[in-house]
């Protein structure tokens, strides 16, 4: 393992900004990993942080393949993180909507081109992300579909489903959007959580990381026979919506199946606690997304179900 | 007439509502030209707060010349201007990357969709927007360069120093200006001042603006001014100015001034050693239209723009 200071800089009066990647192997850039771009993504540095560890032994067992190198960036995004931020602590910018960067521009998008110059020729590109609106998932590898992409690939983590998203305007300035641009494989591997650890879809991601490693032929990896995972189109999800406001009570969870009109949460008046609004579910499917506020707005998305 | 045009549930006791107010002639006969100023999808940029009042307060004094319908939108991101968040608070969005939204999708993207549906078919709208908090700009129409036809004639007209042409961008195409002018609905986007703060100079230099606009539509038939001619440029002439250090940055000219090439615009300082850690010089002769007005600079942030002339 060899720890490389990718990127550096310095500031007023915090102290420096370090993005750090870890290489295993060497000879050709094989593979990237990449976990948190933003400040609340604590479940991804976690993740990366246990293949950091997983990666070290395998190499150490000589199991990494001739000629190939993987690199795993734990985080690009210390300023945030340590302020408890999503966004760059002073202008709140996403250095996820700054790919590629540009190196003379705004802080973040500097930043942006200071990692991607370093990531931008590997083979195969993973990214663990996070969405806009905070909620729970059932673990799955998501692609956008740039005319890129390769679904045969997103099926080697062996991960329950592969979603194919259509990309919108903001899109194309994510890591994931342009690691295809420039040629990349890239994949983006969403688990359970982002604020808090989830153990149990932590290692779920970390074995299917390696079983992909394995299967593209990096690593030498003995792994159990993984699943076959079903691909879906993100516009294929069914949409439910909140119609009221107030506290949110689920009663079903992540990877529930749910038939036609089973209650999938319950909104209950804050003063005077009664159930304001049922949630139902209005066909039979799957929990594949479910908020985790323990408060909901009206108009929210609150399921939605394969 | 005040009308809601979009609202949602908060969860304890608080209903979130976008609203206008409406200013008609007393006898409307249903061909009436509608112009929409909208402002607040920042909630931290608050010039346009001094616009939506003055503009309001005119048409209120000289009623009788008004001939058509003025829709104004104070607050298109209320729960952001009254808790000084630039996006839209529970999401930590930028409002104006949502657009045109969507019913289906999240409150945020709801929201827009029903602000869209309700601006769509004003045939003519404005959305005044203040910069940031880091940076101070000269009063400006900003137009990007695919609706240039369209815009450009009418942009002339309303009384601004600087039109900037700027190139089409993929991000740019979620803006609420860009969603309604792909729909046919004209919409110009408006800079000016700073965040934070009002300079009623430049609310008095628009509002003047807007009665130009609404007397060439036939919405207004009163007295007006004579529009100033402003400076159009695109992209090519437009130097930026990013900091190569951090520190605390000291501009030693005035907004909106004319440097020459070489010209000393300002320092970036470090406090702790007492010396200066970048001098900061123009790199063509021309006119700073853009200057940094919060001290503190992080690698790479923006200092100033100069338009070179
Ligand atoms: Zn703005």
């Amino acid at each position: 393992m060899k720890r490389k200071m990718i990127f550096n800089m310095k500031s007023l009066y915090r102290d420096d900004l370090r993005v750090y990647g870890y290489e295993f192997g060497s000879g050709s850039p094989s593979a990237c990993i990449v976990g948190a771009t933003r400040g609340n993504e604590i479940q991804q540095v976690f993740i990366c942080s246990q293949l950091v560890k997983r990666l070290k032994e395998l190499e150490a067992q000589g199991a990494i393949n001739q000629g190939k190198r993987i690199m795993v960036i734990p985080t690009i995004n210390t300023f945030s993180m340590n302020i408890g931020k999503r966004f760059w602590p002073t202008d709140n910018t996403d250095i996820n909507r700054m790919f590629p960067g540009y190196n003379l521009g705004e802080t973040t998008q500097r930043i942006a081109a200071g990692v991607f110059e370093e990531i931008q020729n590997y083979e195969y590109g993973i990214q663990f992300a996070s969405n806009y609106i905070s909620g729970d998932f059932i673990p799955h590898v998501r692609m956008m579909k740039t005319g890129f992409e390769n679904v045969k690939l997103a099926e080697k983590f062996g991960l329950p489903y592969v979603v194919l998203r259509n990309p919108r305007p903001y899109d194309t300035t994510t890591l994931n959007y342009n690691w295809q641009i420039w040629e990349t494989n890239a994949f983006s591997v969403y688990t359970c959580d982002t604020e808090k650890i989830d153990m149990v879809s932590a290692m779920q991601a970390i074995e299917a990381v390696l079983v992909f490693l394995s299967k593209v032929g990096l690593l030498y990896y003995n792994a159990p026979e993984a699943g076959v995972s079903e691909v879906i189109d993100e516009s294929a999800l069914i949409t439910v919506k909140s119609q009221k406001a107030g506290i949110f009570i689920p009663r079903v969870d992540i990877s529930d199946r749910v038939e036609a009109g089973t209650v999938l949460a319950e909104i209950i008046n804050p003063y005077e606690g009664e159930i304001l609004e049922e949630i139902k579910a209005p066909q039979a499917g799957t929990v594949f997304f479910m908020q985790d506020n323990p408060m909901i707005l009206s108009h929210a998305v609150a399921f939605r179900l394969i | 007439m005040i009308e809601e045009i979009a609202s949602a549930g908060l969860p304890v006791d608080e209903e979130l509502s976008i609203k206008k107010n409406r200013m008609q002639p007393l006898h409307v006969t249903g061909k009436e030209k509608r112009f929409s100023l909208v402002t607040g999808i920042h909630g931290d940029e608050l010039e346009g707060q001094y616009v939506c009042y003055e503009l309001l307060r005119r048409i209120k004094e000289d009623k009788e010349h008004l001939k058509g319908i003025v829709d104004v939108y104070p607050a298109m991101n209320p729960l952001g201007i009254d808790s000084i968040t630039r996006g839209i608070p529970l999401f930590d969005l930028d409002m104006n990357r949502i657009f045109p939204g969507n019913r289906e999708g999240s409150m945020a993207e709801f929201l827009a969709a029903e602000i869209i549906e309700d601006l769509k078919g004003s045939d003519l709208c404005m959305d005044v927007h203040a910069s940031n908090i880091f940076l101070k700009e000269i009063s400006q129409i900003r137009i990007n360069e695919v609706s240039k036809d369209t815009l450009l004639p009418m942009a002339k007209r309303a009384n601004v120093d600087y039109i900037w042409i700027h190139s089409a961008s993929t991000v740019l195409e979620s803006t609420l200006a860009y969603s309604l002018n792909s729909i046919g609905t004209p919409t110009l986007v408006w800079e000016m001042g700073v965040g934070m703060r009002i300079t009623k100079e430049y609310g008095d230099q628009m509002v003047d603006g807007i009665f130009v606009l609404l007397k060439d539509l036939g919405i207004w038939d009163g007295e007006v001014i004579e529009p100033k001619t402003p400076i159009i440029s695109t992209d090519g002439n437009v130097h930026f100015l990013n900091a190569a250090v951090s520190g605390i940055f000291l501009p030693c000219v005035p907004h909106w001034n004319d440097v020459k090439r070489g010209e000393h615009i300002g320092d970036i300082v470090d406090p702790l050693t007492g010396s200066v850690s970048q001098r900061i010089y123009s790199p063509c002769n021309g006119l700073v239209f853009t200057l940094r007005e919060y001290p503190v600079v992080d690698e790479g942030s923006l200092l100033g723009r100069i338009l070179e002339r």
